[in-house]
């Protein structure tokens, strides 16, 4: 069916036979809203346990004084902003604005790859100055599971954006662009390579469904946040 | 018949080849390249009934001989480790690649049917779920080979035994990463089937004309979905706690072991209705055709089947009263379990209600949908009799829910999966299989399954501990014992002669008609057994048990049909992606096993997490191969002559779904 459709220019008539399904939505969305429910439950899982276990030993460890509070603060908001440009990215998809979409999701990746690093900053740091690692403590043990679970979704999530990215690039962009620059071209072009070129207009539904799996992971970071580091600053909360 | 006269691949044009990875798409559908890179729901709806069948027979073996070594006192058939063992990849191999898949079997090869679908939503990913099941398989039962063997953890593994000080060996690795993969198969499974029900239905199918069956398809799919992943987390951490050294479940760093109790059961709760939900649709739908009557109550049905499924997260911790939750909790969670009899009765009376006043015609199937009605009740009598907590303090880890649990399992999952087995094989195979030797197979099983486990709930009662390796002769259960193992013997002959008599009938079995019961839903309308495309024609449903008022309903409700459009039927093409993703994903969890641990020839341990990562590559390049490769497609053009009663395709028709 796909086929049919790549040879129009309109992206809404391009979108529409998608649409031919008992209810109107499109099977990959209605995927996706199956696996974010499911997915929830993941998420419920992990923060669960390490809430039950929050309070267990509390004189091993004191969050407050291991976490780096503003710095978390300016990476969530970060990851935050990268949902208002991944919004844009699915509404510049719809209009068939490509060029505009390329755009807001190389932001949206940049800000994904900050919110990163502020992670790995964040774990670094904390193994070395404060010696919370996996089996320091069980805190430690449901915090880099749980946060890391998270970190896995954001680095997929990123993953993912820039295939789409690479999709929209002109075919073989990478070989000619990047060729001079042995380090750089290598990897580009076996991983993203194969993908130029190859966006069509019925892709539109791709990026939103990859639009809300991104916009789950930051909604989810928003409860880890609350649960695992403002909580510990709630003096109803702390000893 | 060639009902193909014209097949067009929509190949790339010429003159812009388009690399699709390092293979060309298969385009065989025949042979061993065709059944490995199979896209149709039909040939790996086939594919989990094989694997099913033979891991039923699997497990099994590993039931019989642990009734041989309790045949009598004091025996010393196995060693008390082997005999752990042997129970715990018996209670895993029945639920997770034995009863699951079967019921998986009907989900992928009947209920596309059922609704007039073409296809599943995604051909590909069903057959990824096909591969992971089968490796999942293979994963757990090559603990076998290594060193330590298989896990002897039970099948709910409890913590801390599972902990790497009290079980060092890799056979509890081997459980962790087969369950985990195995939910993999489950999930995007059940991501599927609720996409392909919710939106794949024919034009006219709406909810409630939905056949039973695939209501509860659709049922066990969230349940699928919203309960796995308490599991899957919980093998996480467990697999954390085993190689990495966290406190999940490890008091010394003020890990918590009734966590597992509780992640396990929230998850393990729900997966009881998972294996008996199906089984359920399957009787709704042997019943009436065998009482030549409509499903008495089907919105009740329905709606049961949902309450049923809902309630089945709030009682996880009726698995746990013993461990001493608190008087509230206890309350709570024996209060809300109760309330399961409600919905659960409700099914059971609509059911009589459908036979009642049937002309009712005692066939195979209909032989195990009734021995399924009256097993199943004493399963749930002992199970309402377990949901008092005093009750259960006396019966918990006993012989009593032994018995209890394999007149759920038995009589009610693997009755019903035999009863839509002799249903449905006329449709699969095109074959009839014989009602005489259908008969003898449902009377030894019958005789056998009460000989064996009826007894066990005396024993129980007189204190039998479950997973007890040997016993005296002082403690009078001698007789019961022995009797069991009789019991448990006729009920494999029972098993062995349906399997014999399967393979013969598939062979030599008389030639089945379209619809060889007179039957009520769309499954029968297609050939036996269907073509590649299901349905030459779209049907536009009129009814709730459409086949049935196009035999005998009033013109107003006869099914309408839809002629493919000129551009004959849409067909995805075969891929090899989801079977490359699946070994990914098989040698990550290999690799998972074998970190840090010492692999035959060395004692020392010489993996880090090189092969995690190597099939972890592997598993993206899957993926991205999977994704580039786009779902392609092919027209098929069915013989006119399949179609003949159809209306004209609308204009801007392009085929159907
Ligand atoms: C040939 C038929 C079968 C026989 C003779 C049989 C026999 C047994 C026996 C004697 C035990 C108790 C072992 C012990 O506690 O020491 C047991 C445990 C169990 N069986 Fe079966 N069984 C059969 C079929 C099934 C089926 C079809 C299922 C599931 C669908 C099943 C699920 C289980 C489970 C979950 C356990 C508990 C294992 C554990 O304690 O960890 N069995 N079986
Ligand atoms: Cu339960």
């Amino acid at each position: 069916m796909s086929s049919h459709a790549a040879t129009t220019d309109d992206p809404h008539a391009a979108l529409a036979p998608l649409k031919k399904t008992s209810t109107g939505v499109e099977n990959k969305k209605l995927a996706m809203w199956a696996f974010l429910a499911s997915d929830c439950m993941f998420f419920g899982t992990l923060i669960s346990t390490h809430l039950i276990y929050r309070k267990v030993y509390p004189t091993v460890v004191e969050p407050t004084e291991i976490f780096d509070i503003e710095l978390t603060a300016f990476s969530s908001f970060i990851l935050l902003m990268s949902s208002l440009l991944m919004a844009l990215s699915v509404s510049a998809a719809h209009k068939g604005n490509i060029a505009g979409m390329r755009r807001f999701l190389l932001g949206t990746i940049f800000f994904g790859l900050i919110f990163l690093s502020g992670q790995v900053y964040e774990f670094n740091h904390f193994v070395r100055e404060s010696g919370l690692t996996l089996s320091s403590s069980v805190f430690g043990s449901t915090f880099y599971v749980l946060t890391g679970t998270h970190g896995v979704h954001v680095a997929l999530g990123v993953l993912w954006l820039s295939c789409w990215t690479a999709c929209t690039l002109p075919k073989d962009w990478a070989w000619y662009t990047l060729k001079g620059r042995r380090f750089l071209w290598l990897p580009f072009r076996v991983v993203f390579a194969p993908m130029t070129g190859r966006y069509k207009h019925e892709n539109a539904l791709d990026v939103e469904v990859a639009g809300l799996y991104w916009h789950f992971v930051d909604v989810v970071w928003i409860v880890i946040f609350t649960a695992v580091y403002l909580v510990e600053y709630l003096p109803v909360f702390g000893f | 018949m060639a009902s193909t006269v014209e097949t067009e691949h929509h190949a790339p044009a010429p003159a812009e080849p388009v690399r699709d990875g390092i293979w060309r798409r298969p385009l065989k559908n025949t042979g061993l390249v065709g059944f490995l890179t199979t896209v149709d729901h039909k040939k790996i709806g086939i594919g989990y009934a094989v694997g099913a069948l033979f891991f039923l027979i699997l497990g099994g073996i590993e039931a019989l001989i642990i009734r041989a070594q309790l045949m009598y006192p004091e025996q010393e058939v196995i060693s008390a480790r082997t005999y752990n063992q042997l129970f715990t990849m018996h209670g895993t191999t029945m639920i997770f690649l034995a009863v699951m898949p079967l019921s998986a079997a009907f989900f992928n090869y009947i209920m596309p049917l059922q609704i007039g679908a073409r296809d599943v939503a995604f051909p590909r990913m069903n057959a990824l779920g096909l591969w992971c099941f089968l490796l999942g398989g293979v994963i757990l039962n090559l603990s076998w080979f290594f060193p330590g063997g298989a896990p002897a953890i039970g099948w709910f593994a409890y913590a801390p035994l599972t902990d790497r000080q009290y079980s060092p060996e890799m056979g509890t690795d081997f459980w962790i990463m087969g369950l985990q993969i195995l939910g993999i198969a489950s999930l995007v499974g059940a991501f599927n089937f609720i996409t392909t029900i919710v939106n794949m239905r024919a034009p006219g199918m709406s909810m409630m004309r939905l056949p039973l069956f695939t209501w509860m398809t659709l049922i066990t799919s969230f349940l699928i979905i919203l309960a796995f992943p308490a599991i899957t987390i919980a093998l996480i951490e467990l697999m954390f706690d085993r190689h990495f050294g966290t406190y999940f479940f490890n008091v010394e760093g003020g890990g918590k072991p009734i966590l597992w109790q509780h992640l396990f059961w929230i998850f393990g709760h729900p997966e009881v209705y998972i294996l008996i939900l199906p089984a359920m649709g399957i009787i709704s739908e042997i019943l009436p055709v065998f009482s030549r009557k409509p499903l008495f109550g089907y919105p009740l049905i329905v709606f049961s089947g949902a309450v049923i499924g809902f309630l089945g997260f709030a009682v996880w911790s009726h698995h746990m009263f013993t461990t001493g939750l608190g008087v509230v909790a206890t309350t709570a969670f024996a209060f809300l379990t109760m309330l399961i009899a409600i919905p659960t009765g409700v099914k059971i009376f609509n059911w009589i209600g459908t036979m009642w006043g049937g002309r009712i015609r005692f066939t195979t199937p209909m032989l195990f949908s009734v021995g399924f009605i009256w097993m199943f009740m004493m399963g749930g009598f002992t199970g309402i009799m377990h949901s008092s907590p005093p009750v259960d303090a006396q019966q918990q880890d006993t012989y009593f829910v032994v018995a209890h649990f394999h007149y759920v399992l038995i009589g009610g999952s693997i009755f019903a999966l035999f009863a839509g087995m002799y249903y449905w094989f006329p449709k699969v195979t095109g074959r009839l299989m014989d009602d005489f030797v259908g008969k003898i197979v449902f009377y030894l099983m019958f005789i056998g399954f009460n000989l064996a486990f009826f007894p066990m709930h005396i024993l129980g009662m007189t204190g039998m501990p479950r997973r007890t390796h040997t016993y005296k002769s002082e403690m009078g259960w001698d007789q019961s014992n022995f009797w069991s193992t009789i019991g448990a013997f006729i009920l494999g002959i029972g098993i062995l002669i349906f399997v014999i008599q399967a393979i013969h009938a598939y062979y030599k079995g008389k030639k089945s008609p379209k619809d060889p019961w007179d039957s009520r839903t769309l499954e029968w309308d297609t050939e036996s057994p269907p073509k590649e495309y299901n349905f030459p024609y779209t049907p536009v449903i009129h009814a709730r048990d459409q086949v049935w008022e196009d035999k005998y309903g009033v013109e107003a409700k006869r099914m309408e049909k839809i002629a493919p459009g000129e551009h004959g039927i849409h067909m995805p093409d075969q891929s090899w992606w989801p079977l490359i993703t699946s070994i990914g994903l098989f040698i990550a969890c290999l690799g998972m096993v074998f970190h840090k641990q010492p692999v035959p020839m060395t004692s020392e341990a010489v993996f880090g997490l090189e092969i995690v990562i190597a099939g972890l590559l592997l598993t993206f390049y899957g993926i991205a191969a999977w994704a580039l490769e786009g779902p392609g497609g092919f027209h098929l053009h069915p013989d006119p002559a399949e179609y003949a009663d159809a209306m004209p395709a609308p204009e801007d028709d392009h085929g159907h779904h």
